[in-house]
């Protein structure tokens, strides 16, 4: 059976892909997935070279002819998004960043003045990279949809692993617990919480802990910066033994982690010895048990 | 005419780059300078965090949000799939021979279509929470406003766009925390701002999400600037690009782990070094240069003269 483990902080700037990427750098029997579709990092450490382009459509996006447009209102009435404004002139516009492109303005226009379009500038990729495939995306500005463009990315990694006989894939996860957070943990066989001792970044883990749980997924967690502050590295500890979520490794911060982004390597080609990569095998050893 | 508040919107792609700290830091200086309240509003709904920062806060008010979901009155419905063809979420499934109709919440947008949709009264909608937004004062009198999103909700969006209604006509100028990202919670919170400031670090993570971000805000078409936080701990690549796309700089951060620590207290605004201090007292001069040129003054607005006191 293929293992998928999706890795999520809550907060930003934990060092999820870092630990991904150094993950998959260990790795040989791995398909890769960053499911971080609108702020996309993985590449910069994996150096995709793609072999397949494929679109993806977002949202659709309504405009009115103001030429056809009699200032009847009836759209903005009907607008639940707050898209649509009066127009000095007497006629109305929809603001494509309001819009969430349901349709119902044209729907109920009587002048037939609203058209809508699809947004085709959402594209996701098939890579080949040294550490094995790599799936990954990239979002056009302030697109919808980034939900499903993570299910779409994952289920191509599935397919991959199935076609050709991998047995783990590893999907570098979003912050927060939103759409794209539901969409990456939705079917996985388990969650990698990579925590910073921060008051934020324990907070923010407790909201991801109790998502997770939602989908009754099993979550592991890393300690990654562990001694930045070890009053909540202690306190973090403490949360995890009571939630029962096992510790796989504390990772200490070291500046090597940021030059290695810098040689656009991962911390395990960069400083093999360094105490980030001997904590880093000890997670991979645990989770491809 | 009402007044309207100079918004000021903090954002940056990749996470973890010091929005927060920034936003806090902001708020502190700025309430320094000028007489008039400010209001943080932490539009961070999937994981807000400003409030860590002031753990003398007290609540002053709070409520919940929600929206509304479809549901199908079998006992009207004829079955005849109107509802469906107006669904652009493929919200809604309908199969005539068996008589069935329901409603898939999770796809759901709320955006009432298939209400419209139905001669039949077969559809009726019912509220159903997604969130909260709730105020604070801190001690200081500082001014707080947070949105927090429902665990397992997916209508972030949809939250922000209440939050930043609620906060609208509060005080003369707003500060919106955003969360990170490009996508549309960010475009939400940064839509009806006077001025952005996009927090980075020099970092290639930093680099590529920055651009990302430069594109989306170019797109909407707001004035911005770059605060390099955690300067000193990368490369000059970031630099090297503002410089190229004449970005303006608008200050650096420089990293010291003293003052990670506090961050990782909740203490950022107990014993600020000189140093962190100095920068940001710069920035508040820049970010009130900016509402001055955008016409906004103690809460006047040029255009509306005589209409002075910021009510409402």
């Amino acid at each position: 059976m293929i293992k998928e483990i999706t890795i999520l902080s809550g907060k930003g700037g934990t060092g999820k892909t870092s630990i991904s990427a150094a993950l998959a750098s260990i790795s040989s029997n791995a398909v890769f997935c960053d499911s971080d579709v609108d702020a996309a990092d993985m590449h910069l450490l994996m150096h995709p070279e793609v072999q397949e382009t494929h679109d993806f459509a977002g949202g659709r996006t309504a405009e009115i002819d103001p030429q056809a447009c009699t200032g009847c209102g009836i759209c903005m009435d009907h607008c639940r998004f707050d898209a649509i404004s009066a127009n000095p002139e007497g006629t109305y516009t929809i603001d494509p960043f309001q819009c969430e492109g349901c349709r119902l303005c044209e729907r109920v226009c009587p002048e037939e003045a609203i058209t809508s379009h699809l947004e085709m500038n959402n594209h996701w990729f098939v890579s080949r990279t040294r550490f094995g495939p790599l799936l990954h995306a990239t979002m056009a500005a302030g697109e919808e949809n980034s939900g499903k463009l993570v299910t779409e990315v994952r289920k191509k990694a599935r397919d991959i692993a199935r076609e050709s006989g991998y047995g783990l894939i590893i999907n570098d996860g979003p912050p927060g617990i939103g759409c794209p957070v539901i969409a990456s943990i939705t079917g996985t066989q388990g969650v990698l919480l990579v925590i910073e001792p921060t008051l934020s970044g324990y907070h923010d883990a407790g909201r991801v802990v109790d998502l997770v749980r939602s989908f009754e997924v099993p979550v592991w967690a890393v300690i990654n910066k562990s001694d930045i502050n070890e009053t909540l590295a202690n306190k973090i500890q403490g949360f995890l033994k009571k939630e029962s979520i096992p510790l796989l490794a504390t990772i200490p911060f070291d500046r090597r982690m940021v030059e290695s982004m810098i040689h656009g390597e991962t911390i395990m080609e960069y400083a093999p010895d360094s105490p980030p990569s001997q904590a880093i095998r000890e997670i991979w050893g645990i989770l491809n048990d | 005419m009402k007044n309207q508040p100079f918004k000021i919107a903090i954002a940056s792609g990749k996470g973890g780059t010091g929005k927060t700290t920034v936003a806090v830091n902001l708020h502190h200086f700025l309430a320094a300078e000028i007489p008039e309240s400010i209001m943080l509003v932490d539009c961070d709904v999937e994981e807000p965090n400003d409030l860590l920062f002031y753990p003398d806060a007290e609540k002053t008010g709070q409520e919940e949000v929600t929206r509304l979901v479809p549901e199908i009155r079998t006992e009207a419905c004829t079955f005849c799939r109107k509802c469906v063809d107006y669904c652009e979420f493929n919200a809604l499934v309908v199969i005539p021979p068996v008589e069935f109709a329901e409603v898939n919440k999770e796809l759901c947008h709320s955006c009432g279509a298939c209400s419209v949709a139905c001669e039949y009264g077969a559809i009726v909608e019912k509220p159903e929470p997604i969130g909260s937004i709730a105020t604070y004062r801190s001690q200081e009198g500082a001014e707080l406003m947070e949105g927090t999103l429902k665990v397992g909700s997916a209508m972030q969006t949809m939250l922000i766009r209440s939050l930043k209604k609620k906060a609208r006509g509060k005080t003369s100028l707003l500060i919106f925390d955003s969360p990170p990202g490009t996508s549309c919670p960010v475009v939400a919170t940064v839509s009806d701002a006077d001025y952005v400031i996009l927090v980075t670090e020099p970092t290639p993570f930093g680099l590529y999400d920055l651009q990302l971000t430069v594109s989306m805000i170019r797109e909407v078409g707001k004035p911005f600037g770059v605060i390099v936080n955690k300067s000193g701990l990368g490369d000059d690549g970031v630099y090297r690009y503002l410089e190229e796309e004449h970005i303006e700089l608008l200050g650096e951060i420089p990293f010291e782990q003293a003052y990670a620590r506090k961050y990782a207290e909740g203490a950022l605004l107990s014993d600020i070094p000189e140093s962190v201090a100095g920068r940001y007292h710069e920035l508040a001069g820049k970010i009130l240069a900016q509402r001055e040129a955008a016409g906004h003054k103690q809460g006047v607005r040029s255009g509306y003269p005589g209409n002075g006191s910021p009510k409402r």
